[in-house]
């Protein structure tokens, strides 16, 4: 009997991330997401810049890649084009919450159709460990070299928090990665962020608190501990908005 | 076929900006992605007016960044799209105009030029031509750039770039002036005919029956992305043997040759009459697509013709090109007018009579 196997919707491809990174458990968790839902065959991707730009290879499913930051203004395009498809976007605390806030920002205000999985660890993976909108004050990286000030670097941006002022935005949780729990718990809210969608009711966000060891400076198990000690504090996990769970309640 | 206006096949009048949209919609396109800026909105109100009622999608952007963007996503799934704007904003679109071309993508991105640079001015300018014909974003890439130069063309012209846009997998670029843009004039609409093209790259979903599409401008290995590089410009060149369009006027026994676009054409028309009534033997050539530029056409004329006079909204940009055809044979000079202002006749009268008496500079 088969108690574990590679979800259909992932290729063979071998993911290029580093030992010890969270995002192959969140492709992973997608795929199961998809699976499930039984629409890999009308699902469309669009994957982002920064290191999950080549998700493209790894989903089974149909890819566009978008420049930094644009995901959320190309998904539109493709849902716009045929809103029987299913489209999702993943994308980094870079591309989603600094140079392509103003997409996410109006995607979410329009309530567009659409899935977003945001994984946010805090840093510039791609381009080797530089300040991110999400690091945390004093977090020290290379474009923060005496730690995040806050006086001349400013404060991080909670992304959950502030979409949860758009009327537009439908459904919004932060999970985490960090543990079997919590891992089970992202699971259901990803599955959910889909299935909203399949539903067409409208826009929805995940948040995933996830770990950088390569940047951070960290081994792989001291990166989960970090992520609990600092990360955590700081982005409290939980649902900051299911407009779609408060109109069924109606 | 009955449209809005009537009988289509009927002269009606429109603002150029309407024939653009109306011209779109003919063409098949479907998805409008825009945001306000003078003198292109007619383009976007036009659109956000028929959409709903055809069961097409206007969006009003955030962004001009968001509305190239949205075009992208829905030119990947194969369908016609396009967005439209003005000088300032396709400056905005540059980055999306590169991920079209890394991505072979086809679209048409409209351009109803005004003054700048910076915020500028919001009257009618050629002054974007470097960057429709040169270099509209970063990397190795070129727009089919069309230039119409009446109401009548800039929906023919839409409904042209339509088709080389699905023809090559690029973005045809509409660069008109805001004349064009803002005039009215009686024009004839008729839905073009069907063509079809292949679009088995597009994201579609793989119904699970065939391996994932990816629509991607990333080659991290330098001798992929160079030979993506070298079929691109292949294709190029086919557009160039194949695509270039130009008007040739009073060209037969011309001894000056003005070279001009759009509005500029229309006034040197004038112009190029009242010299011939004096005697002086000018006549011009027009380019229509501006990339791929009439080069043979430039080249031919340098064997009767004694002096070129680019005549521009701008600094002088297309006169380079002008100087690259003719190689540089014969004296090419320039007759301007900058910053929204447009050259009257009587102002290239004056620049032909100068160059007829032998001015070369």
């Amino acid at each position: 009997m088969t108690v574990f196997d590679k979800p259909k919707s992932l290729t063979d491809a071998p993911l290029h991330y580093c030992p010890g990174c969270t995002h192959g458990i969140i492709h992973r968790l997608v795929a199961e997401a998809i699976d499930e839902l039984g629409i890999e065959g009308r699902t469309i991707g669009i994957a982002p810049v920064g290191c999950s730009v080549m998700a493209y290879n790894y989903f089974t499913v149909d890819m566009v890649q978008a420049a930094h930051g644009r995901a959320p203004a190309v998904a539109t395009g493709v849902k716009r084009a045929d809103p029987s498809k299913i489209v999702f976007t993943y994308q980094g605390d870079g591309d989603l919450a600094s140079i392509g806030t103003c997409e996410t920002v109006h995607a979410a205000a329009r309530g567009e159709n659409i899935t977003i999985i945001f994984v946010n660890n805090a840093i510039y993976g791609m381009t080797g460990g530089q300040m991110a909108p999400t690091s945390l004050p004093g977090q020290i990286t290379q474009t923060s070299p005496y730690g995040r000030d806050v006086a001349t670097q400013g404060y991080p941006v909670k992304v959950c928090e502030m979409l949860s002022q758009l009327d537009g935005a439908g459904y919004l949780e932060r999970v985490a990665v960090n543990n079997v729990k919590n891992i089970k718990n992202a699971k259901k809210a990803i599955l959910k962020a889909f299935k909203n969608q399949v539903e067409g009711k409208g826009f929805s966000l995940i948040e995933v608190v996830s770990t950088c060891p390569t940047n951070w400076g960290l081994t792989p198990e001291k990166a989960l501990e970090w992520l609990n000690d600092n990360m955590l504090p700081y982005y409290p996990l939980g649902v900051y908005k299911d407009k779609f769970a408060e109109e069924a309640a109606k | 076929m009955s449209g809005p206006y009537g009988t289509m096949a009927e002269k009606v009048l429109m603002k150029g900006n309407e024939a653009i949209a109306e011209a779109a919609i003919l063409a098949g396109c479907r998805h409008y992605f825009g945001y306000p800026i003078t003198p292109q909105t007619e383009v976007a109100a036009y659109m956000a007016k028929r959409m709903p009622k055809i069961g097409g999608t206007f969006l009003q952007a955030e962004s001009e960044i968001a509305a190239i963007n949205m075009v992208m996503g829905v030119a990947s799934t194969g369908r016609r799209t396009m967005t439209s704007s003005s000088s300032p904003g396709i400056s905005l679109k540059a980055e999306g105009l590169s991920y079209l071309a890394g991505c072979d993508l086809p679209a048409l991105v409209v351009n109803v030029e005004r003054g700048g640079p910076g915020l500028g001015g919001i009257q009618p300018s050629q002054s974007d031509y470097f960057q429709a014909t040169r270099g509209a974003a970063h990397g190795d890439f070129r727009m089919i750039v069309l230039a119409p130069a009446s109401v009548q063309e800039m929906a023919d012209l839409t409904m042209h770039g339509f088709d080389l846009a699905d023809k090559y997998r690029m973005t045809s670029m509409i660069l008109a002036d805001g004349t064009m843009g803002q005039m009215m004039e009686p024009v004839s609409l008729e839905a073009p005919e069907v063509k079809t093209y292949d679009k088995s790259w597009a994201v579609t979903g793989t119904d699970c029956k065939r391996p994932h599409n990816i629509v991607n401008s990333l080659y991290l290995v330098p001798e992929d992305l160079e030979r993506t590089n070298f079929e691109r410009y292949e294709r190029y060149r086919t557009i160039e043997e194949n695509e270039v369009m130009y008007e040739e006027f009073m060209m037969e026994d011309a001894e000056i040759c003005i070279a001009a676009f759009g509005v500029a054409a229309r006034v040197s028309k004038n112009a190029i009459m009242a010299a011939r009534a004096e005697g002086i033997k000018v006549g011009m050539i027009r380019p229509i697509t501006l990339w791929p530029f009439p080069k043979a056409a430039f080249k031919k004329a340098a064997e009767h013709v004694n002096t070129f006079v680019s005549v521009e909204l701008s600094m002088g940009q297309m006169i380079e090109d002008v100087r690259l055809a003719t190689e540089c044979a014969r004296p090419v000079v320039l007759c301007n007018r900058a910053g929204g202002m447009i050259p009257s006749p009587e102002e290239v009268l004056q620049r032909i009579k100068e160059v007829n008496g032998g001015m070369t500079k």
